[in-house]
């Protein structure tokens, strides 16, 4: 059978790798068995802060070996942008779960029994957990903030906090490695096959062909396995420079739950000058970010969180301010939104506050202080494309019959209700991040057979680019599906074309895959090898100051409005989900059944952010061990969702596509805080909102 | 060690291994039967779902010893059957697949709600996936998925 695409793109097509997934075959990491393999376990900390004094190991048996920092040929850092983790705890030890050592051997059980018998002395330091220490500051400002402040009528100033989210993804993170001669090869779940050969190059200090990442199917990520994965792989490298075995390095589910990356809890402290005419002039926000033991991604989250500072409105005097602080706690890192949605959730609920607290009507207030084409950003960057989140709102009211239905819950003796978020998500890096740290490069290469090689580094973790990428070059090229082949990622093959992260899979690689594809069509040569190279180029108009965070931030915005209707029992306060209402302005779908699975997934996972999923930690140890006690949603917590998705294509997209995966989620947190809000009468300033935190606000009144 | 004889995917096998030696560990290390997936090793997220005597069980709670003399279908066997292709042609069709670490294990879910089930109503469809957490889809199209397999599987169940 082959297939072109002859229909507009959006329309959908089966997934190219879901069979394999559904009859189980599909090898994921922890599925890869070869010959001789051993198997390895990581030796944590067991306090919050500490100077290691002493580690005296078990007498190991013939076969059993441990890896330690003394056997990092090259730096005992992991390479990422800030660069202070390191893969092995030097002298002291500044998280529970800080990796010590790794025991490698050939019977798993046996390596974990070694492990137990290690001691360890430690001189107990006093940890950190509150926001005192700052090791990464941010600010930036839009006209004059403190004018409008002084000028005002009236100020409104409000604190909201956010939790911890972990990814949980369901498969836990893993690894296996094996040398190749000179070669360390590793193969794992990933979402940067890049950001990994690259780390460990500089842990080994080996060189450009000394490394080789492969990405094996990765069973969810969501930013889980952005930059984490990196330390893993480090210690995973070291370890095979001490045997010629294979080694695998699988976590399970405790272990990943205890001391991979999270969600930074977030405290978002809002000010808002409002005018005579009730017109907001002013904005003034400080976010802290719980940023845990070390810093890793932790400042440029921390940046894309203070850039969603007015969100869907705006506002014309900004200034906003954010620190990342140190705590003696598992650090935190990537996940779906990174940053945005502590922000988002921040400003949708102070929009909303303010308009209550002022008497006026939230949905008005709201549309008076929409963004509009041409309008200045809150780092004075231009809304450069058309926006349609008027048609959008319209559509959502509409969908949910919301101004009759929040008029029926305010009668209601139930506690029923009704709220609507807006909100956009910057596609891409952040800044100069896309043209002076990634320059992203994408490869095709045409065979004599006629077949085209995708070559980028891009993976599939579920979200589809196995097949959109395809469909995408397939359609560009006017040829059969079946004559473009897509490997999972190997470094050994393919260009660095960025890390799978910030919704621009779609967005730039796609793009420039698009492009690679029109000229490989100009260029055409029938049955002989070709290679046609792309190179990111950042549109000429794009002005970004990354020292004063001033001008465009994001090349382009995707937007979404979600509704969110929820009932909440006067017997336990607990909330239930009964309606969910949503539409996207994402570009152009390149495959509008993926793009749904994209808004059903996310806004879900956006959802339990707000109210269900609870973590926290006593004394620097997570309390949630394992899914048991980490809720995430079960298909009987979630209701059917209608969503609509309204093309608004953007020129330099692929057809027009803009960001998808992190918008989807970012708006759930507040729709659902404002559905419980308008539920019970009273303010909310923090998630998840549990039933509990809802006990609590309507006994204090 | 002890010898355990049972039935796995139809035929007759013996399994000599430690009767504690959890289930899930015997069908990947001793059985090379990899489409059960270890998402959790406590029984919450399914993906090691099997089928023990036509219901669902997560094999990472499941001891040797208790598999004596039971019938046992994975997902290696359950795919050689006319209901597990109706059930693939509908996740494919719904986009029930994401990641697909959990889907063997949501695929075990509908055939043994289907079994006992053959047209539950959405609300049962839910609650016979409730053991099995996916964290890509948001679950509507793996129901939608479900729905769409008792329909084109008229009869198979």
């Amino acid at each position: 059978m082959t297939m072109r695409i002859k229909e507009d793109i959006s329309k959908a097509i089966d997934k190219v790798d879901s069979r394999e997934k559904i009859d189980g075959s599909a090898p994921f990491t922890a599925d890869i068995q070869l010959e001789g393999m051993l198997h390895a376990r990581t030796f944590r900390a067991s306090v919050p802060k500490a100077l290691i004094k002493d580690i005296r190991l078990p007498e190991l048996p013939e076969g059993y070996f441990a890896v330690t920092r003394e056997d990092i040929p090259g730096k005992n850092i992991v390479k990422m942008i800030y660069e202070d983790w390191p893969v092995f705890a030097e002298k002291e030890v500044n998280h529970i779960g800080e990796p010590i050592l790794l025991l490698v051997g050939p019977d798993k059980e046996k390596v974990q029994d070694l492990l137990e018998a290690i001691e360890i002395d430690y001189e107990e330091k006093k940890p950190v957990f509150d926001f005192t220490e700052s090791v990464v500051d941010f600010s930036f400002a839009k006209n004059d903030a403190d004018t409008a402040f002084r000028e005002a009528e009236k100020t409104i100033e409000k604190v909201y906090e956010t939790g911890y989210q972990e990814q949980a993804y369901i498969e836990p993170q893993a690894f296996v490695g094996y040398k190749e001669g000179d070669t360390t090869t590793l193969v794992g779940s990933i979402q940067c096959p890049y950001y990994v050969k690259n780390a460990v190059m500089e842990t080994l200090a080996a060189g450009e062909n000394e490394v080789r990442v492969i990405q094996a199917p990765v069973g969810g990520a969501f930013g889980g396995k952005e930059e984490f994965p990196s330390l893993t792989a480090c210690q995973l490298a070291v370890a095979l420079q001490k045997t010629d075995r294979p080694i695998k390095l699988v976590y399970d589910r405790e272990e990943d739950m205890e001391v991979t990356t999270k969600r930074h809890p977030a405290k978002v402290k809002m000010e808002a000058a409002i005018d005579k005419t009730g017109r907001i002039t002013g904005m003034r926000s400080h976010v802290a970010l719980d940023g845990g033991a070390y810093i890793g991604l932790s400042g440029v989250v921390l940046s894309r969180g203070m850039l969603a500072v007015t969100n869907a409105y705006t506002i014309e005097n900004v200034a906003v301010k954010g620190d990342v602080f140190r705590t003696n706690t598992v650090p935190n890192g990537a996940f779906r939104g990174f940053g945005a949605p502590q922000m988002i959730f921040s400003i949708e609920m102070f929009i909303h506050h303010i308009a209550q607290d002022l008497g006026l009507d939230t949905y008005d207030f709201r549309r008076r202080h929409l963004v509009k084409q041409g309008d200045r950003t809150a780092t004075a960057g231009l809304y450069r494309d058309p926006i349609i989140l008027p048609e959008m709102i319209e559509k959502a009211v509409e969908m949910s019959d919301y101004h009759e239905k929040k008029k029926a819950f305010a009668e209601s003796d139930e506690w029923k209700g009704i709220g609507m978020s807006f909100f956009f998500h910057g596609c891409g890096f952040t800044g100069s991040g896309e043209s002076d740290i990634i320059k992203a490069q994408v490869k095709l290469r045409k065979d004599e057979e006629d077949n085209v090689h995708i070559l980028v580094a891009a993976v599939d973790m579920g979200q589809g680019p196995k097949t959109t990428f395809r469909k995408l070059v397939a359609k560009v090229l006017d040829i059969p599906l079946e004559k473009v082949v897509f490997n999972y990622p190997d470094t050994r093959y393919v260009p660095d074309s960025g890390p799978t992260v910030a919704s621009r899979t779609m967005m730039v690689v796609g793009g420039l895959l698009a492009r690679a594809a029109k000229r490989l069509g100009e260029e055409w040569e029938e049955s002989s090898e070709q290679v046609v190279v792309e190179q990111y180029k950042q549109p000429e108009y794009i002005e970004w100051d990354e020292e004063k965070m001033q001008g465009d931030a994001y090349p382009a915005y995707s937007w979404g409005v979600n509704v969110v209707e929820v009932e909440i029992s006067k017997a336990t306060y607990e909330p239930t989900i009964k309606n969910v209402w949503s539409v996207y302005d994402l570009g152009k779908a390149i495959d509008e059944r993926i793009v749904l699975g994209q808004i059903e997934g996310g806004q879900v996972q956006g959802l339990a952010y707000g109210y269900q999923e609870v973590m926290g930690h006593n004394n620097g140890r997570i309390m949630q061990k394992n899914l048991t006690d980490y809720i995430i949603p079960t298909a009987v917590d979630v209701p059917k969702m209608k969503s609509l998705v309204m093309d608004n294509p953007y020129p330099l997209g692929p057809y027009g596509a803009k960001g998808v995966g992190e918008l989807t989620l970012v708006g759930a947190a507040p729709a659902v805080a404002l559905a419980i809000e308008d539920a019970i009468g009273r303010q909310i300033k923090k998630i998840p909102a549990t039933p509990e935190y809802i006990m609590e606000l309507i006994r204090n009144g | 060690m002890a010898e355990v004889t049972f039935t796995l995917n139809g035929e007759r096998t013996t399994v000599d291994a430690p009767l504690n030696m959890r289930f899930l560990d015997v069908l990947r290390v001793k059985k090379n039967l990899t489409g059960q997936k270890e998402g959790c090793g406590e029984g919450e997220c399914g993906a090691c779902a099997i089928l023990l005597d036509g219901h669902i069980v997560n094999s990472c709670l499941l001891p040797l010893g208790s598999v004596s003399g039971r019938d046992v279908v994975t997902i290696e066997g359950f795919k050689q059957t006319e209901r597990f292709r109706t059930i693939q042609e509908a996740f494919v069709h719904e986009g029930a697949v994401q990641c697909g670490i959990c889907t063997p294990g949501m695929v075990i879910a509908a055939e043994s709600l289907l079994r006992h089930n053959p047209r539950p109503t959405d609300e049962e469809i839910r609650i016979g996936l409730s053991g099995n957490l996916c964290r890509c889809t948001g679950y509507n199209m793996i129901v939608a998925a479900v729905k769409r397999a008792t329909k084109r599987g008229e009869g198979l169940w």
